[in-house]
Parts: C-alpha cells; sequence; structure tokens
C-alpha cells in the first residue's frame, strides 16, 4: 500500500507540527508514507473565493504530485473535500478521477480503510472537539444534527481510543467557527463573533484543549483565543491521536 | 430599491456592535432550530420525506408549463379569475387594477413574501391606497416603516419592549407596556376593525394545486381566512414555482413546512381556497419575475423548490450574527443569497460571499436544495461577469500564479514567514490586515515541514 501525505500549504508553513504528527501516526501503524515534494495547494482559496477558472494548474500540479499512489491522506477535511469535489483536467481526467477516489482524510482513513481498533496514545486531559463543516458535513465524517440519521461520529470514535482523554460534551455540537477561508477577512465581524461563540461554548464546559480535524478552523480559533490570552490550548487531531507515541 | 445598499459585511458590522442583542438574537433563532430538531427526529422516515419532497418538487419543475397550464384550466373551471404576471411591475399594476375596478380603498394582505419581492405596499401607497398587512409580526414592521427580517418570523429582530413602544405610538397601548398577552389582544382588537371593514383580501400562496386549481395558505393566525371570508374579493398571489401536480402531495409538504420552519405540527391554519363564494371574486395572480430564469440556469434551477420553512435562516450561523437586514433582499439568509443574484446580480454580488459554506443550510433544507454548492457556483458566476473588486480578482492571480509551482510556493513561503518573525506589527496593523483586529496570528516556524522532511526524510 503505497501512501502518500497531503499537507494543506498553510499547514506545511505554519503548522508543520501538525504534518510531523501525522505522519508519525501513520508511521506508527506500520504504513509506508511519502509526502511528494511537488504539492504545493489544492486550489480551495481561489475556488471558495469565486475563481476556480484560476485553479487549473494547481490542479495539474496536484495531479502531477500525487499521481499513482494507492491513497492520499491528509489532516484537513476541508482540502479533502475540496480536492474531492473540484479537482479536473480536461487533459487528464482519468487520472483526476483517480485521485478524486484516493483522496481521504486522516479520521475516516484510520477508521474506514486501516481500521484501526486501538491507538497506544494517551492524553488525560479535558478535551473538546471542533467539527469542522466541511468534514462533518461534506464527507461525512459524522452525523450532522440536522439531518434524522443514527449518530457517528469518526473523530469521537478514534478520540475515544485514547487513554485518560475525557471528551466534553457541547450546547452546539456542529456549528461552523466562522473561518470560511477568505470570509474570514471579508466578513472579519461576523467571522469572529462565530468564532467567540464556539469558545464560549468550550469554556462552558470547561474544556482545556480544543481539537479539530482542519487546522484552519483552529487558527481562527487561536488567533481569538491568544488574544484575549484564554487558558486554551489549541491541538490539531493528529497531534492528540500522537500524543504520547 | 435601484441604488446599491449597504455591502452584507459592513450592516452585519454594524448590526454586531450590540452585542447583547446579538447574542439573544442567535439565542432566539437557535431556539427555534432546538425546536425543529426535536420534532423532526420524532419523524424516524425525515430523510424519506425530504426525498420525496425533493423528487416532487422536482418533476413539476421539469414540467412546470403543463402544470401551470393545468392549475389553470382548473381555476378557471372553479369560478377564479386568473392574471399572468411577468415581472414584479406587471404584478402590482394587476392587482392595481383589481383594486380600482372595485374602487377599494381598504385592503387586508395576510402574509406574502412575493408581494414583499414585487413591492406592492411601496406601489400602491404611491396610487394612493394603504395596505394593512394583518400576520401580527408583518403588521409590526409596517408600523415601524421596515422590512422583514425573516420569512416566517418577520419581527424576529424586534424585541417585546419595542413592540410595547411602537403599538403606543400607533394602537394607542399603555406606554411602557411590554407583556406579549396584552400586546397581542391590542393587535388583535386593531386589525379585528381593519377585517371587518376591508373591501378586498390579498393573501399569499403556500401551495397550487395542479389537478384541482385550489391554493393552500398556512397561517398561525388565521389572519388569511378572516381577510378572505369577509371581503367581497380574495386576490391570491403566486410565484410560478409554488405547484404542486396532486392534492396528495400535501401530505407530504404540510408534514415537513410547519415541522421544519417552527417545530410545529403544522400550522394552526392550512386552508384550502378552491371557489369564490357566491357573489364574490376569486383572482389568483401568477407572477414569473425572474423565475424562468433561474429555471433555465442549471446550476441554480432546484433553487425554485423552496417552500419558504426558513430552516436555513434559523440554522445559519451567519444570518444568526448578522440579522435579516444586512441581506438587503426581500427574502434573507441562505436561500436569499442565491435567489436574489438572480434578481439583480449587480446590486446582490455580495450575498453569496456571506457565507462560510458550512452547508448545514444544505442538511437541514426539506427539499433537499444544494443552497451551499449554489453559493459557490454563485460566486464563480459573479466573479465571471465582473462583479467583484478588480484589487481581489489581482490578488487571485498572483496567488494562483505561486501556488501553482513548488519552487514560486516555497520561495514564497519562507520569504513570508521571515517577514512575519522580523515586521510582526505589520502583518497585526488592524487596518491592513482584518485578520488582526480580533485575532492574533499563528506564531511562524523557522521551518516548514517540507524543510523538515527533506532533512529528516522519511525516516522512522
Amino acid at each position: 500500500m503505497r501512501v502518500a501525505l497531503f499537507i494543506p500549504c498553510y499547514v506545511d508553513q505554519f503548522y508543520p507540527q501538525v504534518a510531523i504528527a501525522t505522519l508519525k501516526l501513520l508511521q506508527h501503524l506500520g504504513l509506508e508514507v511519502h509526502y511528494p515534494m511537488q504539492q504545493t495547494c489544492c486550489g480551495q482559496p481561489m475556488a471558495n473565493g469565486g475563481f476556480e477558472h484560476l485553479t487549473h494548474s494547481c490542479n495539474s500540479n496536484f495531479i502531477k504530485a500525487f499521481d499513482g499512489y494507492d491513497y492520499i491522506v491528509s489532516p484537513s477535511g476541508s482540502c479533502v473535500l475540496h480536492v474531492k469535489d473540484h479537482l479536473h483536467d480536461h487533459q487528464q481526467e482519468t487520472k483526476a478521477t483517480q485521485i478524486r477516489q484516493r483522496v481521504y482524510e486522516l479520521c475516516e482513513f484510520l477508521t474506514d480503510i486501516v481500521q484501526v481498533q486501538s491507538i497506544k496514545a494517551s492524553f488525560p486531559k479535558k478535551v473538546a472537539l471542533h467539527q469542522g463543516c466541511h468534514g462533518q458535513r461534506g464527507l461525512k465524517l459524522a452525523a450532522s444534527t440536522e439531518t434524522v440519521v443514527p449518530w457517528f461520529s469518526k473523530p469521537v470514535q478514534l478520540l475515544k481510543m485514547v487513554e485518560g482523554l475525557e471528551l466534553v460534551d457541547l450546547d452546539r455540537p456542529d456549528e461552523c467557527c466562522g473561518f470560511g477561508g477568505t470570509f474570514c477577512v471579508t466578513e472579519e465581524a461576523v467571522s469572529s463573533a462565530m468564532g467567540l461563540s464556539r469558545i464560549a461554548d468550550y469554556a462552558k464546559h470547561d474544556a482545556h484543549v480544543v481539537t479539530g480535524t482542519d487546522m484552519s478552523c483552529l487558527m481562527h480559533q487561536e488567533g481569538l483565543i491568544k488574544r484575549r490570552k484564554l487558558n486554551m490550548q489549541i491541538l490539531h487531531i493528529s497531534e492528540v491521536l500522537a500524543a504520547g507515541l | 430599491m435601484h441604488t446599491k445598499p449597504i455591502p452584507h459585511a459592513e450592516a452585519a458590522s454594524a448590526f454586531l456592535e450590540n452585542k447583547e442583542r446579538v447574542q439573544w438574537h442567535d439565542e432566539t433563532l437557535w431556539f427555534v432550530r432546538y425546536k425543529r430538531d426535536k420534532i423532526v427526529n420524532e419523524i424516524p422516515e425525515w430523510e424519506q420525506l425530504r426525498d420525496l419532497a425533493s423528487q416532487i418538487k422536482d418533476h413539476t419543475l421539469s414540467q412546470l408549463d403543463q402544470y401551470l397550464g393545468q392549475f389553470e384550466a382548473a381555476a378557471i373551471a372553479n369560478g377564479v379569475t386568473v392574471h399572468w404576471a411577468a415581472d414584479a411591475a406587471d404584478h402590482n399594476r394587476i392587482v392595481h387594477s383589481i383594486l380600482a375596478k372595485h374602487k377599494a380603498q381598504k385592503i387586508v394582505k395576510s402574509k406574502s413574501m412575493l408581494t414583499e419581492e414585487c413591492h406592492l405596499n411601496e406601489y400602491l401607497e404611491t396610487q394612493g391606497i394603504e395596505v394593512v398587512d394583518t400576520d401580527l409580526g408583518e403588521r409590526i414592521v409596517q408600523l415601524n416603516k421596515e422590512m422583514p427580517s425573516h420569512i416566517v418570523l418577520p419581527a424576529i429582530h424586534i424585541k417585546k419592549e419595542e413592540v410595547g413602544e411602537i403599538f403606543h405610538q400607533h394602537l394607542g397601548t399603555e406606554k411602557g407596556a411590554s407583556d406579549p398577552l396584552y400586546l397581542a389582544l391590542a393587535a388583535r382588537e386593531h386589525l379585528r376593525q381593519k377585517f371587518l371593514a376591508a373591501d378586498i383580501a390579498i393573501t399569499g400562496v403556500n401551495f397550487a394545486v395542479a389537478e384541482t386549481g385550489a391554493i393552500v395558505v398556512c397561517t398561525n393566525e388565521g389572519n388569511a381566512d378572516l381577510g378572505a371570508h369577509l371581503a367581497k374579493v380574495h386576490i391570491a398571489c403566486m410565484g410560478i414555482e409554488k405547484l404542486i401536480p396532486r392534492t396528495e402531495h400535501l401530505s407530504v409538504f404540510l408534514r415537513m413546512l410547519a415541522r421544519n420552519a417552527t417545530g410545529q405540527n403544522i400550522t394552526a391554519y392550512s386552508s384550502h381556497f378552491r371557489k369564490p363564494q357566491p357573489g364574490s371574486e376569486m383572482h389568483i395572480v401568477i407572477v414569473d419575475n425572474g423565475r424562468t430564469t433561474q429555471l433555465g440556469r442549471e446550476a441554480f434551477r432546484n433553487s425554485l423548490k423552496c417552500i419558504r420553512c426558513g430552516a436555513c435562516l434559523n440554522t445559519c450561523p451567519v444570518y444568526r450574527r448578522s440579522g435579516g437586514h444586512s441581506y438587503h433582499n426581500a427574502t434573507a439568509g441562505p436561500i436569499g443569497a442565491i435567489l436574489a443574484p438572480n434578481l439583480d446580480m449587480r446590486k446582490n454580488a455580495d450575498l453569496p460571499f456571506a457565507s462560510t459554506l458550512c452547508g448545514s443550510c444544505t442538511d437541514v433544507c426539506p427539499v433537499k436544495i444544494d443552497i451551499h454548492n449554489q453559493l459557490y457556483q454563485w460566486r464563480q458566476v459573479l466573479t465571471q461577469e465582473g462583479h467583484v473588486p478588480a484589487a481581489k480578482a489581482a490578488g487571485m492571480k498572483v496567488m494562483a500564479g505561486v501556488l501553482a509551482s513548488p519552487a514560486r510556493y516555497s520561495f514564497a513561503g519562507k520569504w513570508a514567514r521571515k517577514l512575519l518573525r522580523w515586521f510582526p506589527s505589520l502583518a497585526l496593523n488592524k487596518t491592513f490586515n482584518p485578520w488582526a483586529k480580533q485575532r492574533d496570528l499563528p506564531a511562524p516556524p523557522k521551518e516548514s515541514f517540507r524543510e523538515w522532511y527533506q532533512k529528516n526524510g522519511g525516516s522512522k
């Protein structure tokens, strides 16, 4: 099984520790993982901003980077959803289709493909899970509260394997944090207000650590937390799952 | 109406200045969503109902011309006069001509988002005719000279104390009174006089049944019935998308509408109007106003399935924190943001961007409109049509160029991190960087992951 690691551009540049944790976690599970140096960005910032027509070179580059792998795994529900929904290249559509079918968010890859039954990690803290919307509603990593379906959550399934970890209940378990890509600057006021509501929910339930499947949502909330000097730590779910490995 | 409105971000920012009010607005609407969740979870087959409702609407839209013809023929056979309006102006002229024919001066109107869309009240005012909105929420905003801020809960942005003040000024209630029962009774007394005196009643339409020519109007206050039964003339205004093929299909939609809208099992009144009473007249005005254009836009066609339950507004975290008026359109919220650009792209170019694309609207929609996908698609259309700022377009081109090449990307990333470390105050300038207004930036690491990986290889 050849697994390629797809690291979102902003994680590569600003959160290398998240990528390292993802790599270590996958290697710990005995997988052979490669990081193709050709990769840059999936093109989502342009596409969601209304400039999908400018993503062609990004798409070609993405295909060049990830062609031929059995699985492409990424610590981001949002970037994976973008690739699944929008990676096209009329000159090499077969390859694009193959990649769209082989790209997985980290949690779903662990629960559905690797089918991990246990993780050796230990993390004895009170943790709140921020369920990123694109992962949850787009990739269906978890049941959304709007729909009438039996409850499931792949991230929770994994967090429950971590020794000592106490997951807190939230008033609004799947409310958007307000990051939204360029939305976080073009609608700064609404974006910040949404983020602060989420943080108030974590604080109300006495969470010491906030984790999630998308570092972009967490980066936005971390920015709000740090500005207010709140005693709350932000960690990507890969860092929690790799804790103590 | 023809000038460019205040952009959503700006209006939202102003709305957010009153933190206490925003929190109240958010929690009030969240409570409606909570009640909705509770009641839909009592129906195990809810998701099947959504599929069915979506299929019925898709089917109807696929043969809309035929169903409209069938509906018209059945309505005429019932003794109803049917009018066709190509646009808002046409609709307003038709309604006015009926009023003029009857020399009507006293008009009552139950809730109709279509007449809001067409700005009927303003038009009739210029003709010297006053229309009294009889839905309690609509009457409140009308007296306050405002637009509804929500399609189901028009006065949801107004607190009861403020309603007390509005009623004190206009209906003569006691100053400072804010007891909901007292205020409701005062409104009831006031509206009863209007109902009894009305020459003509205007209503909206929730569903129009093609096979029978009947229309169904759903209210919680019975105001559509009071109006239509007391006045000599009933004018019902509907968009072409209100059709359903058969009466039995109401068993799907009436089960869903109130549950998804307000968390009730069913609206207090689901009134079927089929033919005029002896000696009375019934008119149905069928309005296009851009709907056939939307029907022709493949990516946006299924927005016409909307049954106006308002659930996408209640669930939308952006709507709850920016208020209905920030959408500067008769229909606010996510559904408004995909309908409005069809009416006027230039004026409403900001609305599809007033979303994080979280997808909650799509998951809550009873007829499975892919609202967040359509927001995404509208962004592409608006950009292609040149309705986005030039600076944004230029920035995106640079970004696309950098991200297309691993070398340029690595170079840019390295220097961006260095600059951030050297001149943190630049990036934290709140004027140039809106991010920094309320948020810190991530601490730029010395090494990117790819730099780390090159050194450490894939070593285990």
